[in-house]
């Protein structure tokens, strides 16, 4: 794989003068226009496209939610400047608590249950000779299922009479009708199992591309050694694998701090609060009330979940540093 | 080389510009034509075909009349958690409606358009009863919008239901132990059906939760002589309301299974068979036809049993229709006329009312869904008589709640912070149907709370 920095070199004007030692480069002055017979206008030209688009529609508007999580506002007349005060209300109330709460435990369930699944079919996928693209297709099916179409159709299936989807099956082999998403016990993990069957196809085809990369000739070295199918898996798949699996659990708990899709279109929220997540939160502050929301307390909210985001990937690649060497 | 690159650079920026350029020409040609655009929100999302083509006649016949004015209806609903995001957004279209509860606040607040010179031009400028208008005036006098379909909270029911469970569907319960009871029996003789069911989120809990409360003589708020406003939801009322709703879940089973239902998903569950019986405004049925295609025969509906309490009454409300505060005074003129047709004309005009009523039969939509007098009941009482002849909703099955109603007292809406009120009783509604033994005192107790905090700091 490539490195930014590799593509920014190769993307040097003359890309042979790149691999040169820098000290044998002759010195020239950058004046403006330099820069343009570089081709800097070029370059600026095809990015500002992308420019545009990201400064619009998403740098600015971070820009206004830090700003605004410091202003008491209705959107309509003046803002007022109330320093932290959007923060303390924030922590100052017990839903934020709840939230907190309730989003770590969506995000435990779903890497108890969730992120183990797909790097288990994965495997399994990867030794079956017969039939694989079926299994692929059938694997990520849902991802390319619009959400809320199945957010929606699981919300039908979860229908807690005894005549529901669910619990006719389950009638089938015995098994007592289940509340689903009705009860305050059941309702989280309704959510964590239709948002695992969602995102598992991504992960298992990132999963079934870098097995491919797994040199056959380990697991032979591995099979000489004595080892049997475990013994291959924890040994030769899971350290080969170490890289991309580093990553796509970060990935995983940045997704799970910021569901909100499954708690707003099952529950809103409900039974009492029990999936109201940290997003959820963010925006009944918002939304909740139809002439106008705490827009600063939303905005507060949002970039406390941000920075604490941002830390614990830090945090995390710190860690994980010394064990990907 | 070089000048070859700078013509690929220019040629690439002008593609750009022009791309970008491209989006916004498409209302420049619209408004080329000579005519005032409008887009109006008159239907619910999902609504039927029939219900498609019922509008797009009223339309029609609205452009015929107004050849200056063209008119395009969309899908719309209001509703309590996405208003604030599309009002904020700018996404509402030139008329929408807001609850009765909302229209003043977001008047005083600038936030929807001055409609009183056009207004005053309409026929019915001076018929108004000021109480009603009242709801669209704001604090400065003027006018911001055009109330339409007042109604009062009512128990809807499905009679075939009631033929299954043995019940007979023209004598509806009067009293909550008869709602109690004949939920019961229908919970039992009709598997997989909620006897009695009412709504639980999205504000609509609370909203339900104060209606019973209403009717059983309690009050959310107390607005004292000075105007200071107390929260008041912890009270003998409250509690003895959700006490009922804990016996018809808990010790009769009689509420079905499924405990999280907002306005759109129950009226899904009632015309779908899995509700028998539930709380809702008494012009349901109009839109339960048109966004659910339900059979009016099977419809009955009657006043929802208030007590014997000097101070109970039923819950009322009802819808503004109002204009974009963004609107050219142009489009504000147009939007006005369109709110007079389409609303207002059809109550206090023979031909109108006649027109109307045929075009809804033939659209299959509701003709005499009963709401409370606009005017006056004289007024009201001479409208029904006009479209009696093409009433589509068997008179009969309306008439336990049109016999009973004017007998009710009314009581308005809790006025401070009315949605975070509701949001907040949302899940003491959900507690008590969906755990065995809440303690309810606490709950309340922190609602009162919550929602005094709110309005106390209106008032610094």
């Amino acid at each position: 794989m490539l490195t930014s920095t590799e593509l920014d070199q190769q993307a040097v004007p003359g890309g042979a003068a790149a691999s040169r030692p820098a000290a044998a480069r002759p010195r020239v002055r950058r004046t403006p226009l330099t820069w343009v017979r570089r081709g800097g206008l070029a370059k600026l030209v095809f990015m500002l496209p992308l420019l545009i688009t990201f400064g619009v529609f998403s740098w600015w508007p971070i820009v206004r939610a830090v700003v605004m999580s410091f202003q008491h506002t209705n959107l309509v007349t003046a803002p007022a400047f109330v320093g932290w005060d959007n923060f303390v209300y924030v922590f100052h109330d017990p839903m934020f608590l709840t939230a907190v709460r309730n989003t770590g435990w969506f995000a435990l369930l779903a890497l108890v249950f969730g992120y183990p699944l797909p790097l288990v079919l994965a495997v399994i996928m990867s030794e079956v000779k017969r039939l694989k693209g079926l299994y692929t297709v059938l694997a990520y099916l849902p991802v390319v299922m619009p959400p809320v179409v199945s957010v929606l159709l699981w919300k039908f299936f979860y229908d807690a009479r005894p005549a529901g989807v669910f619990n006719t099956i389950l009638g089938w082999v015995g098994i007592p009708p289940q509340p689903w998403i009705q009860s305050t016990a059941a309702a989280m993990p309704s959510l964590v199992l239709q948002a695992t069957w969602a995102a598992a196809g991504g992960t298992i085809v990132i999963y079934l591309a870098s097995l491919t990369s797994v040199k056959p000739e380990l697991y032979d070295a591995a099979e000489v050694d004595g080892a049997g199918l475990w013994g291959k898996v924890w040994h030769v798949t899971l350290p080969q694998l170490r890289g991309i699996l580093f990553i796509t659990f970060i990935l995983q708990i940045i997704g799970t701090a910021q569901v909100f899709l499954q708690p707003y279109l099952f529950t809103s929220g409900g039974p009492v609060n029990s999936t109201t997540t940290i997003l959820l939160l963010v925006f009944q502050y918002a939304f909740q009330n139809s002439l106008g929301g705490n827009y600063g307390a939303a905005t507060a909210l949002s970039l406390m979940l941000a920075a604490f985001l941002a830390l614990l990937s830090v945090l995390y690649f710190r860690l994980t540093e010394r064990w990907s060497d | 080389m070089k000048s070859r690159k700078l013509v690929a650079t220019i040629a690439t920026a002008a593609v750009g510009v022009g791309l970008l350029a491209g989006c916004s020409s498409a209302g420049d040609s619209a408004a080329k034509d000579g005519k005032v655009h409008i887009v109006v929100a008159p239907v619910l999302p999902g609504a039927t075909a029939d219900a498609l083509k019922a509008l797009n006649d009223r339309v029609q016949e609205f452009e015929k009349a107004n050849p200056d004015i063209d008119v395009k209806a969309i899908e719309y609903q209001w509703t309590g958690t996405t208003f604030a995001a599309e009002l904020a957004g700018g996404t509402l279209p030139d008329v929408f409606n807001v609850p009765f509860t909302d229209s003043k606040t977001l008047a005083n607040n600038g936030q929807l358009a001055d409609i009183t010179t056009d207004f005053k031009k309409t026929s019915t400028a001076d018929k108004w009863n000021k109480n009603v208008l009242d709801v669209a005036t704001g604090s400065n006098g003027k006018i911001y919008g055009i109330p339409w379909g007042p109604y009062a909270m009512a128990l809807s029911y499905n009679r075939e239901i009631f033929q299954k469970a043995g019940l007979d569907p023209d004598s509806p319960p009067k009293t909550l132990d008869e709602v109690r009871a004949d939920a019961k029996i229908i919970a039992q003789k009709v598997p997989g059906t909620a006897g009695y069911m009412q709504m639980t989120s999205g504000n609509t809990g609370g909203w339900e939760l104060t209606t019973l409360v209403n009717s059983l003589g309690g009050r959310m708020e107390k607005v004292g002589s000075d105007g200071k406003v107390t929260v008041t939801t912890n009270n003998d009322q409250t509690k003895q309301a959700l006490a009922w709703l804990k016996t018809l879940r808990w010790d009769d089973d009689s509420m079905g299974n499924n405990f999280l239902f907002d306005w759109g998903g129950i009226n899904q569950a009632f015309a779908s068979g899995q509700v028998a019986m539930y709380m809702s405004g008494s012009d349901v049925i109009g839109s339960l036809m048109q966004a659910n295609g339900f059979d009016p025969a099977k419809y009955g509906v009657t006043t929802f049993p208030v007590s014997d309490d000097a101070n109970a009454g039923i819950l009322s409300g009802g819808n503004v229709d109002v204009v974009n505060v963004k609107d050219t005074p142009e489009q504000r003129a147009a939007a006005v006329k369109w709110i007079d047709f389409y609303r207002t004309q059809p109550n206090v005009d023979k031909d109108a009312a006649v027109k109307n009523a045929q075009t809804l039969k033939a659209g299959n939509q509701a003709v005499n869904a009963p709401t409370l007098p606009v005017f006056d009941q004289a007024t009201w009482e001479q409208n029904q008589t006009w479209i009696a002849d093409y009433a589509n909703i068997p008179a009969a099955n309306l008439k336990p709640f049109t016999s009973g109603i004017f007998d009710q007292q009314i009581v308005p809406e809790p006025s401070a912070h009315t949605q975070d009120l509701y949001g907040a009783l949302d899940s003491v509604v959900q507690a008590v149907l969906t755990k065995k033994n809440v303690d309810v005192d606490a709950q309340l107790t922190a609602v009162d709370k919550k929602i005094q905090a709110l309005v106390d700091a209106d008032q610094h």
